[in-house]
């Protein structure tokens, strides 16, 4: 199964990439979907996640070509 | 209904009146029409601010901002609104945002506006990078409390 992961804004730069492409053979949590992607890397407090563009929560399973978005706090308007 | 995320400045009382003379539906049950403006500051957070980048995640924002305005039709009765947001380089005094709504009654138009924009401040996927004085740049991580 494969899916895409694409980050924004601070923790784009924090991990320095916009986007990862994931291969994996079992079903993953989004906190499993960032632990593979970014082992080494402190996941910054208060990150938000979504999948297909709808926020969820951190044990939400993703599938097979799913989007999976890694983003900080929204401060737009 | 209508959503707009552009990259250039735009004149919001120019959008309203366009999208009164050529959108707008329900027109003879109208009698209330809300407008917030949000503009950028040259200040925040104690320091001088000389522009700012806006980025979003396209996509989710359209969808996220529909979603703003569906809880806000499950909520008052709104006719018709307008939502437009700048993204990329923005310098103070231009509009960030528009948010117009439509109804038949004050009330409805004045809580809706409201709803709708705290809403967007806290789900629809964009975020603010500040160029300061100094010509050091910072993330703004939080919003203001209104």
């Amino acid at each position: 199964m494969s899916i895409k992961v694409y980050y924004f804004a601070s923790l784009k730069e924090h991990v320095g990439s916009s986007e990862h492409e994931l291969d994996f053979t079992q079903s993953l949590t989004v906190n499993e979907v960032w632990l593979q992607a970014n082992a080494t890397l402190v996941l910054p407090k208060n990150t938000l996640a979504a999948i297909n563009m709808d926020y969820v929560d951190w044990d939400s399973l993703v599938s097979d070509g799913d989007v999976v978005a890694f983003f900080p706090p929204v401060t737009g308007g | 209904m209508a959503i707009k995320i552009i990259d250039h400045a735009f004149d919001p009382y120019y959008e309203i009146q366009r999208y009164q003379n050529t959108q707008l539906d329900h027109l003879g049950a109208i009698g209330a029409t809300s407008l917030f403006i949000g503009t950028m500051r040259d200040f925040n957070q104690g320091s001088q601010v000389t522009g700012m980048s806006l980025e979003h995640y396209p996509g989710m924002t359209e969808k996220q901002l529909e979603l703003c305005i569906e809880k806000a039709k499950g909520l008052w009765p709104i006719l018709d609104s307008l939502i437009i947001h700048r993204v990329g380089t923005i310098t103070p005094n231009e509009v960030i945002v528009l948010i117009a709504v439509w109804s038949s009654h004050r009330g409805d138009a004045f809580d809706a506006t409201r709803y709708i924009m705290e809403a967007l401040k806290s789900t629809v996927p964009f975020w603010k990078k500040e160029c300061l004085e100094t010509d050091a740049e910072r993330w703004v991580t939080s919003n203001t409390s209104g």
